[in-house]
């Protein structure tokens, strides 16, 4: 059965027609793949379905263990956004629920070329003199986590330096607990910096920056 | 998580800003607030070819955290999302300027026109202002509860109730919010305290019946909570019978509080007249104490905090201000 409703099919092939270029996602699973594994592997199947311009490649975590380490996959189910060139935008866990306009609005972003960062935060990126990997945690029923997500990913694709991942907090409950994450939509940069809520764009930089 | 009861929601969609509001020019009217009562203030305001100018946290207020609602009229259901969504459509139709992610946190006035002020320290100014800014989770105003937000103690049920698998939870508050999250809870935590400080609960039976029937609800009714305790995140939560002196300390990891709502009126506190629970003061026209201000849905003093009595009221407040505008003419 298809993770995707007809429905919700037919208003992606609206939105994704409208896409400039190619974009890949990149999925990860196992040969004896969990239950939202699988359903992640179908979902980024059925949203290539949708478009011409979407491809799929599916590999084995556990059997591209190289693939894995090259893309700086280290959990799954795992999913890509890649255009041009692999930005360090990715899901950890199924991105269902609220997180489904996430990984349309990063296809996006990555088809079109174009963030959508005000000029003034692309400016403020410059300042960024060393790697960041930002993880925000998240819940499918979490209707303001999004908007962290979005940012997120939009950072990873404006700068080299910037790896950006969804986490979906009940598929990893170790992290969960590693973080002390209790309230979503929690960030977390580079193990030091962690703030709970959406922040606006220059302030999420500033606190980046700091 | 379940991804089938889930589903996948789409993303709203996002039309082109045909205006992006200015902070040099006066607007005829500033409506803050993109719940029911100020999108439809906006809309009525728009058929009036009002100059308009809408600054907003988020579109759709309270209706965000609401999965389904069964009693607008024209629709027997509507997911909360999608009521949302034709509600921000119908506002586009209009050239009505629309600030989304800006909170108001001040509005003054002088002779003639209102300053909004936002937590970005924007501010715009406008010859009316219609108050539609909605309300807030309450707090228990309980000790340690503060310290430890988004450490164990949330207010935001729906969005945080996954991280508390197989752990102890409280939740607090016995009304239909309350019993829902209990409800949810049952699947994920492994045992959920219901505090309730009076000595019934008062959701929806159908809520109750299924919180009775599982053995991970351990119900304290008639108790009040004395403090939440821990250091860095929720270990305990301190209760107390409400006739009795004699305490009991619960082992905790989450406390979920979801006792009401409180107004959103600390925004116009120094401007317009409010009431004891702090609700904005209006009259049946929804004019404020402060003529050029007006003020709809559950900000205000109106009874009953419905989608289509805010939606109403908004209505209401749009048509008032025109009259209003047309004085000023």
């Amino acid at each position: 059965m298809a993770v995707l409703n007809d429905e919700v099919r037919e208003q992606a092939k609206k939105v994704f027609s409208e896409l400039k270029n190619r974009v890949k996602l990149v999925d990860f699973t196992q040969e004896v793949e969990c239950r939202y594994c699988r359903e992640n592997r179908m979902l980024a199947e059925e949203l290539a379905s949708t478009s011409d311009k979407i491809d799929v490649e599916t590999f084995d975590f556990v059997k591209d263990k190289d693939k894995a380490r090259e893309c700086r996959v280290n959990k799954i189910p795992a999913m890509l956004v890649v255009g041009e060139k692999d930005y360090g935008i990715k899901f950890y866990g199924l991105p269902a629920g609220y997180e489904f306009a996430s990984l349309m609005e990063a296809i996006k972003i990555v088809s079109n070329g174009n963030s959508g960062l005000a000029p003034e935060s692309k400016e403020m990126l410059k300042k960024l003199s060393h790697p960041a990997h930002i993880q925000v945690f998240v819940t499918l029923t979490c209707p303001y986590c999004p908007q962290a997500v979005r940012l997120a990913h939009k950072l990873a694709f404006e700068s080299e330096l910037i790896q950006a991942d969804m986490v979906e907090s009940s598929e990893f409950p170790h992290l969960v607990n590693k973080y002390g994450v209790f309230a979503v939509p929690k960030v977390i940069i580079n193990e030091s910096i962690q703030f709970e809520g959406t922040l606006p764009e220059k302030t999420f930089i500033e606190r980046m920056l700091s | 998580m379940d991804a089938e009861r889930i589903g996948f929601f789409l993303p709203e969609e996002k039309k082109e800003e045909k205006h992006a509001a200015d902070k040099e020019k006066t607007y005829e009217l500033i409506i803050v607030g993109g719940g029911p009562a100020g999108l439809t203030a906006a809309v009525y305001s728009a058929r009036k070819a009002i100059d308009t100018l809408l600054l907003t946290k988020d579109i759709g207020g309270q209706i965000l955290l609401t999965q389904e609602v069964e009693n607008y009229m024209g629709y027997q259901y509507i997911g909360g999302k999608e009521l949302i969504e034709k509600f921000k459509q119908h506002v586009q139709r209009f050239p009505v300027v629309m600030k989304e992610k800006t909170e108001v946190v001040r509005i003054t006035n002088d002779e003639k026109t209102f300053t909004v002020e936002t937590r970005d320290g924007e501010s715009y100014h406008a010859k009316t202002v219609i108050i539609a800014a909605g309300k807030r989770p309450r707090p228990l105003n309980a000790k340690g509860e503060k310290e430890l937000v988004g450490k164990g103690v949330t207010y935001c049920s729906v969005c945080d109730a996954p991280l508390f698998s197989g752990q102890n939870v409280a939740v607090i508050g016995g009304g239909n919010s309350g019993l829902t999250a209990v409800v949810d809870l049952i699947k994920i935590a492994k045992k959920i305290y219901l505090i309730e400080s009076f000595p019934s609960l008062r959701a929806d039976a159908v809520l109750v019946e299924k919180a009775e029937r599982s053995d991970k609800v351990e119900k304290f009714l008639g108790y009040e909570v004395l403090e939440v305790l821990g250091r860095g995140r929720v270990e305990n939560i301190k209760i107390k019978p409400k006739q009795k002196d004699e305490t009991k300390t619960l082992p905790v990891t989450g406390v979920l509080i979801e006792i009401g709502l409180i107004p959103n009126s600390y925004l116009a506190k120094d401007l317009v007249k409010l009431n004891d629970f702090q609700e904005i003061l209006v009259d049946c026209a929804c004019r404020t104490s402060v003529p050029g201000v007006f003020a709809a849905g559950d900000v205000t003093t109106v009874p009953e905090k419905q989608i289509v009595v805010a939606a109403g009221e908004g209505a209401k407040a749009a048509l008032s201000c025109y009259n209003y505008l047309l004085g000023l003419r």
